[in-house]
């Protein structure tokens, strides 16, 4: 009796770590594409689209992009952000990371773009910004100053 | 109360004639879809940008050069094969092969070559990041070209000396082995004469640019396409979702994607654009290497995906224009036709296990009528802009 417990308590702990293993391998396997598709998106409001400015998820910061020509699609282009906070102070110790994609069709951005320099104060350039095709993209850019770190979405209509 | 109604009237009146204008155009497209097709239309085509990787990409020279360079076939091991072997100039620079047949046979089907100077990365996996370093490449392949850089520096010296020191400066009188930076110099200064002629290659304005030029600017279109080729070219911005890769005026967004097309038989361990990324950040002759004129402007390396999971096996997207006359399809020839590729998009099978499709569920009719549209997107294929027909020589 001990000891078919003890198999039971043995088995236990090892179907957890073989289910923990099987949903780690299909959630590292599995199509990012296919599970994001199948999410149920909506495209905002029309007013919510737009260069900004636009307010970062939890209030900190204020941010606005600015680019030399209208964004296309398929073009390797340079966008800058403007930081400031809620108050409109700029914030000049920021450093921005970029993320984004197409909702409605499940990818991310096809480049990795990155901060290469602040312009002026609280004006930061991005380079390798790509969009690959037209339609509703987010442009995530997260923030980090001493103020601490937030993200701003903004909805690019290409 | 009386001036109130009629304000509301004619507020009526303005709205429905308003709707009237904006949705009035010729075969039923609204404004939104008029503008997706301009944006598709070869009139859109962005002037070529300048190459500053390769000095004399613009010089009529190497052009010149390049153009005989690549029609030679004393650059191949057995003196039989040339870039023009594979990329025939009256077959829109492709073979029609499923595998391209060079000294051996290759693992790919053949590409054209048309607007390639506008792609950001070259082969079906990227793993070249300009015309010059892509030709490179079969030069050196056991399959294709099947030589060494010493013997194309050798063909250099003896059959070309002339033309080549007018551009490139002066050659050694003699080429031993030893002089490996020399011969290598030469071996990419053959490449960049290469690029200097294929720059040169584009395609012309097809039926459907036609069509598209006056649809968008309200001309008459009557007898430009037919109803099918509408209705597939509708399906095609449309319900078939084509335009999500295939957009623009080359009908490409240049990325790389894994639509599930099952690999070639017996092949394995081809992962695509996720080895390609990384080949191209090794490459020997990519734009950062000693070889390259503007190793401090490399804007498509330095912002390159690399690390993606939606890039193992990914192929490039290529451009839907002349698709028609390059049977067989996908990046090894794995689909006999038109029918047999949308037939598979249509499906979306996950052949190794991913795909970024979802089916379509189309009829057998609108397969039909997309077939019918890309096949209005056959064109000439134009060397500085005038019909070609093989080296003018």
């Amino acid at each position: 009796m001990r000891k078919t417990q003890r198999n039971q308590n043995s088995i236990g702990p090892r179907a957890r770590t073989l289910a923990l293993a099987i949903v780690a391998t299909l959630t590292v396997t599995a199509c990012t594409p296919m599970m994001a598709m199948m999410r149920n998106v909506h495209r905002p409001a029309i007013t919510e689209f737009g260069l900004g400015p636009r307010t970062s998820a939890n209030g900190v910061y204020v941010a606005t992009l600015q680019t030399e020509r209208a964004l296309k699609p398929r073009q390797m282009q340079t966008v800058r952000v403007s930081i400031a906070d809620a108050a409109g102070q700029p914030i000049e110790d920021a450093t921005i990371t970029i993320d984004g994609g197409m909702p409605e069709h499940g990818h991310g951005l096809p480049t990795r773009p990155r901060m290469t320099r602040a312009i002026e104060t609280g004006t930061y350039e991005v380079e390798g910004v790509r969009f690959n095709m037209g339609g509703w993209w987010e442009f995530k850019v997260t923030i980090t100053s001493a103020r601490g770190t937030d993200t701003v979405t903004f909805n690019l209509a290409l | 109360m009386t001036s109130n109604r009629f304000l509301i009237i004619a507020a009526a009146v303005l709205v429905s004639t308003t709707t009237a204008v904006a949705t009035a155009t010729q075969d039923g497209w609204s404004p939104k879809q008029l503008e997706e097709l301009r944006s598709l239309s070869l009139s859109e085509r962005e002037p070529l940008a300048k190459d500053p990787t390769n000095r004399v990409a613009d010089d009529p020279r190497a052009a010149a050069l390049g153009e005989r360079l690549f029609n030679d076939t004393r650059l191949s091991a057995n003196g039989k094969v040339a870039c023009g072997t594979c990329h025939q100039a009256d077959r829109t620079f492709q073979d029609g092969l499923a595998l391209g047949q060079g000294v051996g046979t290759t693992a790919k089907r053949t590409m054209p070559i048309a607007d390639t100077a506008r792609a950001p990365f070259l082969f079906w996996d990227g793993r070249k990041d300009s015309q010059w370093a892509q030709a490179l490449g079969p030069l050196e392949s056991a399959v294709e070209h099947g030589g060494t850089r010493e013997q194309y520096a050798q063909v250099i010296a003896k059959e070309y000396r002339a033309d080549y020191e007018a551009i490139f400066g002066a050659l050694p009188s003699v080429i031993t082995p030893d002089q490996r930076e020399t011969i290598t110099r030469i071996f990419v200064n053959i490449g960049k004469s290469i690029a200097a002629f294929e720059r040169l290659v584009e395609v012309g304005p097809s039926r459907f640019d036609r069509y598209v030029d006056a649809v968008v600017n309200h001309q008459p279109t009557a007898g430009m396409l037919n109803t099918d080729e509408i209705a597939g070219l509708k399906l095609f911005v449309g319900k078939a979702k084509c335009t999500q890769c295939h957009n623009g005026p080359l009908f490409t967004n240049n990325e790389f994607h894994n639509t599930g097309v099952p690999q070639r038989a017996g092949v394995t361990g081809d992962r695509g654009r996720l080895d390609g990324a990384r080949a191209v950040l090794k490459d020997e002759f990519n734009c950062r290497s000693q070889w390259s004129d503007a190793r401090d402007r490399c804007t498509e390396l330095d912002y390159m995906a690399t690390d993606d999971h939606a890039l193992d096996g990914a192929y490039k997207v290529p451009s839907l224009r002349n698709v028609a006359e390059r049977w067989p399809y996908m990046d090894a020839g794995q689909f006999a036709t038109l029918g047999d590729v949308l037939d598979h998009y249509n499906r979306a099978p996950a052949a190794n296990g991913h795909t970024e499709l979802k089916p379509l569920g189309l009829k057998k009719t609108e397969l039909r009528q997309l077939e019918a549209f890309l096949r209005t997107l056959s064109g000439p294929v134009l060397v500085k802009g005038q019909p070609y027909r093989g080296e003018s020589r």
